[in-house]
């Protein structure tokens, strides 16, 4: 059984986008670019959500269009 | 000819019919131009995530059209004309598209390769289970 790791609190996942066989991530499902949004409205960083480095560009060029067509929030409080 | 996606939001006070026959007007445009209309989506009046000239809700439409740059140009300008249209946005999909058939090809041609290697390999483990790997 390996040690466990001192400092990870959450467990590093695979990206979701991979996993799921998404390759393009479409602006107009807000409901799936919301699992992206903390509270405050802001572009979960990838480093917490673990989404590899092509799909987290997509994503956030996917968000930046929703936000623009009042899909999802610029802000939120 | 490329595939382009065109979204705007019409103002909650227009009439049902009216959005009708914008779009319709919006379609005869585009087949004016020699391009095509393949798809028209209406979500409907949805509420929007934050106010837009003081409106809260709007009709979501969404075009998706095969057509060239000079028609999406026409199109921005009539959204940009006409006062109902709050908001647009157009989007051109067509090498996003591509590369996704493309992406989803790749994962096909791997998944019909990869168990015919691996078939002599599960046979050397037929006695003994694969050693756990090391983490």
């Amino acid at each position: 059984m390996p040690a466990p790791k001192r400092f990870s609190v959450k467990r590093k996942r695979v990206c979701k986008f991979c996993a799921e066989k998404i390759s393009y991530i479409d602006f107009k499902d807000g409901k799936l670019l919301s699992h992206f949004i903390p509270e405050r409205g802001k572009i979960l960083p990838r480093r917490i959500s673990g989404v590899c480095s092509v799909h987290q560009r997509q994503l956030s060029e996917a968000i930046k269009r929703a936000r623009h067509m009042a899909i999802l929030p610029f802000v939120a409080d | 000819m490329r595939t382009y996606e065109v979204a705007f939001i019409a103002a909650p006070t227009m009439t049902p019919e009216e959005l009708d026959a914008f779009i319709a007007q919006m379609q005869s445009v585009v087949e004016g131009k020699g391009g095509k209309v393949v798809k028209v989506d209406n979500w409907g009046k949805k509420p929007l995530a934050y106010k837009i000239k003081r409106f809260r809700d709007g009709y979501y439409v969404i075009l998706t059209l095969e057509a060239d740059g000079a028609i999406i140009t026409e199109l921005e300008r009539r959204f940009r004309v006409a006062d109902h249209v709050i908001r647009f946005l157009s989007v051109r999909i067509d090498e996003d598209l591509k590369r996704s058939e493309k992406m989803k090809a790749a994962r096909q041609r791997k998944a019909v390769s990869k168990p015919v290697p691996a078939v002599p390999k599960a046979g050397e483990f037929e006695s003994a289970p694969p050693a756990a790997p090391i983490a």
